[in-house]
């Protein structure tokens, strides 16, 4: 209890290490093309992200066009329809939400959030952004490749990957897998990073269990992929010998089209186990982060701590242990020994403990709150609603025989859209709103985010709410078109048309939102500093947005969590991390800067 | 209008929308025809659980929005921890986690105990059309090896097993199978993943090349039903079909009778092979891609003559 009392602990230690110089860009190139400054790093990759992003968000019109109307595009012919839904997938999980919260958020708050003045190895944060430039590049390439981009769904199941089959199985497939590769490769190096800083260069008085809780998310998801992305790069590096040597990994004896190929002996089920030790944790790498950031949002907007902040910590690393045995709940019905399935069932069900104790503490943080209802707070609530509905149909995918039936279903699309698409997006938005005028000293214009907000969050929830239902119905997903199936209504039909139009006019209000994003650079309201009273330590730099190396002269002196809101007796709704107990009532009003923390190292 | 109330409306609409979506919509799933009433049950008392859950969570945001929005100069409650709390909430959620998971492991259970005496068959996939094999006299199926795969033996089945010469087999036409007995499906893929599924049947298995999969079930309403591949397999997936007849025991006996056996068709082979090779539709991905009512037009099994 100690380390979350108001009244915290002055006793500082003092600092160990010596302050390390920083690598001073002497020219324009140097600082802003090739950066060490991980925040320049973070805006980097955040917009390559947003790029690749609208990419997939193309896609998802035009697959959504053919599903709402089929028959009527001659422009999308079958295995256009496969390389769309592909791409689209594979894009917004690793290209779009696993760059954007580790490479932009991650590089953006650790530093300033732990009061350090930069990661610890700013030279392989810089290579980490520009392998991976180099992954979407040879993503990007695939598109224009004779045969096209992959078609094999974002699993890349073998044998059907490579096999001529499947569009692309020329030289999409083999670029997709070299890009998997170089992004891992990337990632690796901007993932150490992050994990180094936080163990080692937190500023003096920010223990561990003082990190906003956006730093706890971030740090156990770059743990979770450090351990979880060597398994995809293996099967990656497998299946390019599988293809281009003519290895068999993952090719038993086959008879393709009546002809027999030279492949034998290997195993297709070995592929999917790699994939999902990878895959599973992937969720979490995507959705660890979000789950941080919301609770900073919810708790700053609504003026009051996060209830339950330890086991709020606690949850996130227990979530975390766990997504690395619960694998193979993605492989029930694949003809692996059914056996499994009470194991992987019983670990799923598991987890829905400490996930459904950070929904509950969500919620309670909002109890006797103050709540504004500013953007991110908004897209907070957002979050929370289609995180709990798409929380709850996992239980269902999770107990293996309610598996059964609808596995390869629309209720598995709708299931997974839900909680790890529009839910960790609606994070970013928050965040994207919350950090802006963190990041450009403006503020976002207000009418154009609440159009976004109530389009964006009303579309998406009536997207994919009645998607449950067509999977019950057993609709299956990744098909092409329906055709004549009996026991599939006419009505069906009209519900995908609707649902495609709903779609188109999300997509619409995405425009709104980036032409904010760009129209508040020059023309947005000016911020000045601090402008949510928020408590952690990036609201606290001298400048904003904050310069090369953060902070001022001094780096600052953490005396508390950061969740002080609303203290009884303080005179303002929040005290900064960095304000002693002693000073609460004298830095009334204007909080200090970090100049003021204690200056040398107390002996 | 008062603070937050815009925003609470919301989060009831959601709650009242998700409960009438579920209570009101058309799209239910179809009429069962197999013996998994069992698996129908879990999911209803699954979306029991987690319906209640549901409503309480978004409930219980729409009051706090409602109750709490900001008031210059009032403060919140400050209280950072309720261990009591926070336990009872995590001991309801673990009583939900296994009021739901112990009847569905039961199940399970009983999914993946083939009981004796269920007859075998086998599925057969390759992109992009079913086939079917019935044990014969015997009431044993063959051995197979994709390596025996050619023109005169599409199903790989090994000629020198003696077992396999009276296998029923059943390529490019519906399969029957007879009311109320007990079927062991063993799965089998020539080339990629498939999954064989019949949505009125509720059990599914992927069909992995290399290895033999299976699942069991016992029909149990007559009929005709549509299987679909349920397992991405290439450019002509979404047109992988075939049906299901289930109809009654007499009936089906007439139905198999008229079925040729593998030595049968091996004869058949014999006397056509003075001339050409008998060359039957070879399905390619242009042809797959284009007709979306799948591969049961076709007659002859699928034989491509290697170049």
């Amino acid at each position: 209890m100690a380390d979350i009392v108001p009244t915290a602990v002055d006793d500082i230690p003092s600092a160990e290490v010596a302050e390390v110089d920083l690598y001073h860009a002497r020219s324009w190139w140097t600082k802003y093309v090739f950066s060490q400054d991980a925040k320049v790093i973070a805006v980097q990759y955040s917009c390559t992200a947003i790029a690749i992003g609208l990419v997939a968000l193309v896609l998802s019109w035009l697959m959504r066009l053919q599903l709402g109307f089929p028959e009527s595009f001659s422009f999308i012919d079958a295995s256009d329809y496969y390389q769309f839904i592909t791409m689209h997938g594979m894009i917004m999980v690793i290209y779009l939400l696993t760059a954007l919260f580790l490479g932009g958020f991650g590089n953006y708050l650790i530093p300033l959030m732990v009061g350090a003045r930069d990661m610890v190895f700013p030279y392989v944060n810089m290579l980490s952004f520009w392998v991976y430039l180099l992954a979407v590049a040879v993503l990007v390439a695939s598109f224009f490749v004779p045969g096209g981009p992959t078609g094999a769904g974002w699993t890349l199941y073998p044998p059907q990957a490579i096999l001529s089959g499947t569009p692309g199985s020329e030289y999409g497939i083999i670029l997709m897998l070299v890009s998997l590769a170089l992004f891992i490769i990337g990632f690796t190096m901007g993932g150490l990073n992050y994990v180094v800083t936080v163990l080692q260069a937190r500023t003096r008085g920010m223990t561990l269990m003082r990190l906003p809780l956006t730093v706890w998310g971030i740090f156990v998801a770059t743990i979770l992929a450090l351990l979880a992305f060597p398994a995809l790069f293996v099967g990656c590096v497998m299946m390019i010998f599988d293809r281009v040597l003519g290895s068999s990994f993952f090719m038993p004896a086959i008879v393709e089209m009546g002809q027999q190929l030279s492949y034998g002996g290997g195993s297709p089920l070995l592929f999917q186990h790699l994939f999902w030790f990878f895959g599973h944790p992937e969720v979490y790498i995507v959705a660890l982060p979000a789950f941080g950031i919301v609770s900073d949002l919810l708790s700053v907007h609504a003026r009051r701590h996060i209830f339950g902040y330890r086991m709020m910590v606690w949850a996130i690393v227990i979530i975390g242990a766990l997504s690395f045995v619960v694998w193979a709940h993605h492989m029930y019905v694949s003809g692996m020994n059914p056996w499994f399935g009470f194991f992987f069932a019983t670990t799923t069900l598991i987890i829905a403990v400490p996930t459904a104790l950070k929904v509950y503490n969500w919620a309670l943080t909002l109890w006797r709150a103050n709540i504004q209802f500013t953007l991110p707070m908004l897209f907070a609530l957002g979050f929370i609603v289609t995180f709990v509905n798409g929380g709850i149909t996992g239980l269902f995918l999770g107990n293996v025989v309610v598996d059964v039936p609808l596995s390869d279903t629309m209720f598995v699309v709708a299931h997974f859209h839900m909680v790890m698409g529009v839910a960790p997006i609606l994070v970013i938005f928050g965040a994207i709103y919350h950090w802006y005028p963190l990041m450009t000293g403006r503020m976002l214009d207000e009418k154009m985010g609440q159009f976004h907000f109530w389009v964006t969050f009303v579309g998406a929830y009536t997207i994919f709410l009645p998607l449950h239902y067509l999977g019950l119905l057993g609709v299956p997903r990744r098909y092409f078109e329906m055709g004549e199936t009996s026991f599939i209504p006419a009505s069906a039909q009209d519900l995908n048309a609707f649902v495609t139009v709903v779609a188109l006019i999300v997509g619409f209000a995405q425009i709104v939102f980036l032409f904010n994003l760009f129209r508040s650079l020059r023309h947005g309201k000016v911020a000045g500093r601090n402008p949510w009273k928020a408590a952690s330590l990036e609201w606290q730099t001298d400048d904003v947005p904050p310069g090369h190396g953060n902070f001022g002269e001094h780096l600052p002196v953490v005396y508390r969590w950061a969740y002080d809101y609303s203290v009884p007796g303080a005179p303002d709704d929040f005290i900064p991390q960095n304000v002693p107990s002693n000073a609460v009532a004298e830095n009334h009003a204007e909080a200090p800067s970090a100049a003021d923390g204690i200056e040398a190292p107390r002996t | 209008m008062k603070k937050g109330f815009g925003v609470a409306l919301l989060l009831i609409l959601v709650v009242v929308g998700t409960v009438g979506f579920h209570v009101f919509s058309p799209w239910w799933w179809t009429e069962l025809a197999s013996n998994w009433g069992y698996i129908d049950d879990t999911i209803i008392l699954t979306f029991w659980v987690t319906g209640v859950v549901f409503v309480a969570v978004v409930g219980f945001m729409a009051y706090c929005v409602l109750r709490f929005p900001y008031q210059e100069g009032r403060r919140s409650e400050y209280n950072p921890e309720n261990k009591k709390l926070e336990w009872w909430l995590i001991g309801l959620t673990s009583f939900g986690v296994v009021l739901m998971l112990t009847p569905g492991l039961f199940v399970w259970n009983d999914f993946v105990s083939v009981p004796k005496g269920a007859a075998e068959i086998e599925v057969m996939g390759q992109q992009w059309q079913w086939s079917y094999r019935l044990p014969g006299k015997d009431g044993v199926l063959g051995t197979t090896d994709v390596r025996q795969v050619n023109d005169t033996n599409p199903f790989g089945i090994n000629p020198k097993d003696p077992k396999g010469q009276d296998d029923v087999l059943i390529a490019g036409d519906d399969l029957h199978l007879p009311l109320d007995k007990p079927v062991k499906v063993l799965l089998r893929s020539l080339d990629v993943l498939h999954d064989f599924y019949v949505p009125q049947f509720r059990a599914k298995m992927d069909m992995v090349p290399g290895a033999v999969t299976y699942f069991w079930f016992t029909p149990t309403r007559t009929g005709t039903f549509d299987v679909l591949c349920f397992e991405l397999c290439g450019v002509g997936h979404y047109a992988m079909r075939s049906k299901v007849v289930v109809e009654k025991e007499d009936k089906f006996q007439a139905w198999l009778k008229k079925q040729q056996t593998f030595a049968q068709s091996l004869r058949e082979a014999e006397n056509q092979s003075g001339g050409e090779s008998k060359v039957a539709s070879a399905l390619g991905p242009e042809n797959a891609a284009g007709g979306g009512s799948g591969s049961r037009d076709h007659g002859a099994p699928t034989v491509r003559v290697n170049p």
